[in-house]
């Protein structure tokens, strides 16, 4: 029963990524490519650059594109909610607790130690973003980057979008789709 | 908050945009879900917003979807999980099914490289405003303690490379022992 089998598949997957995004990609290769062969190595690679491209979490856009190919559109949606059930098990139950338990002073001081860490993490991918955006070259870190990579068009656009969103305050996804507008203008067509 | 039909629309077409519009990972939602939950439709407050990430990264699974199972929880119980997780997951599933019939024409494309090199500089821009924000929110508390957990989680995640859940259990614990133990101990003297 291949559809049983793509649910369990995606629900180990789901469990076991601790970490989110990147971190569930070891997991989504053992699974799709050594014990079950849904995917050639060069389909893995394309879902990678895929996924870079699209929205979405890594694992989610890794089950549609495994389920669609091996079983059509019924696949997707298996492997999607495989993906989703571990996750939304587990948060109910935490959320229950966190919920009914919040105000407890012992929650309150572990919450207060968490939060500005969160705000550090926020910041930390925010970087990697920043990065990915105003250097040319793909995996460029903080510490090897080249003075000759940077992107002075990407750099303009950041700081006016930025300026933009300070100042004026607006819907931050139209931000979002008049960079991408420009970014044809720009790219595409000059 | 009254939780009728136009709740329930108005919070699956808020997690249905917020997840069309996350490109480049987890984290990227959480901005976009401060700005929407937070500030436009304030329906969580800021620190409860930072609560629901932390727990979010603890747990197994994507934080995006695990953000919005729980904001969708904390806003209308189980059936605003249900429908908050749906409308996350819908996007992707769309887009990738579209994709996975026709993906060389779409990764050979000119002009959708171009749109998503240009809508990455708009999240670049989105994520920098909202750090700004937020790590303002914590040096005006003038806690001395959370400052420094900010600046030792930065350099442990950036420089560091550790690993995002363990840097938020590590700061857990050290809260919990620091305001539980360490400071009534102080206040009890």
């Amino acid at each position: 029963m291949i559809y049983l089998e793509i649910f369990i598949s995606f629900i180990q997957i789901g469990l076991f990524s601790f970490g989110g995004g990147y971190a569930a990609l070891p997991l989504i290769e053992v699974q799709v490519l050594e014990v079950h062969n849904w995917l050639t190595m060069g389909e893995f690679a394309d879902l990678l650059t895929i996924s870079q491209m699209t929205p979405g979490p890594i694992a989610i856009n890794a089950a549609t594109f495994v389920g669609t190919k091996v079983a059509g559109l019924p696949g997707a949606v298996i492997a999607t909610i495989g993906c989703v059930t571990p996750s939304f098990i587990i948060i109910l139950t935490l959320s229950y607790f966190y919920f009914k338990y919040k105000n407890l002073s012992s929650i309150q001081g572990i919450l207060k130690g968490l939060r500005p860490a969160v705000v550090s993490l926020i910041a930390s991918a925010g970087l990697s973003i920043l990065m990915l955006t105003i250097f040319k070259t793909e995996g460029t870190s903080l510490f090897n980057m080249k003075l000759s990579d940077i992107n002075i068009i990407a750099i303009i656009m950041v700081a006016i979008s930025v300026f933009i969103l300070r100042r004026f305050k607006p819907d931050p996804i139209k931000v979002m789709i008049g960079t991408g507008v420009i970014g044809i203008l720009i790219y595409g067509i000059f | 908050m009254e939780k009728n039909i136009k709740f329930y629309w108005k919070l699956f077409l808020s997690t249905f945009t917020l997840s069309a519009f996350t490109l480049g990972g987890g984290y990227v939602i959480v901005p976009l879900m401060r700005k929407k939950f937070v500030e436009e439709l304030k329906w969580i407050d800021e620190e409860e917003m930072l609560n629901i990430v932390a727990i979010s990264q603890s747990a197994p699974g994507m934080i995006a979807v695990n953000a919005s199972i729980m904001t969708g929880y904390r806003l209308a119980g189980v059936l605003g999980a249900i429908i908050a997780t749906f409308g996350t997951v819908l996007p992707p599933l769309i887009i990738i099914t579209i994709i996975a019939k026709f993906y060389t024409a779409f990764k050979e494309n000119r002009y959708i490289n171009a749109l998503l090199l240009g809508m990455r500089a708009g999240v670049a821009a989105v994520i920098i405003d909202v750090i700004i924000k937020m790590s303002r929110n914590v040096i005006k508390t003038k806690n001395s303690i959370s400052i420094g957990i900010m600046i030792v989680a930065l350099i442990a995640s950036v420089i560091l490379d550790i690993n995002a859940a363990l840097i938020i259990i590590l700061c857990g614990v050290f809260g919990g022992f620091y305001y539980n133990i360490v400071k009534k101990a102080g206040e009890d003297q």
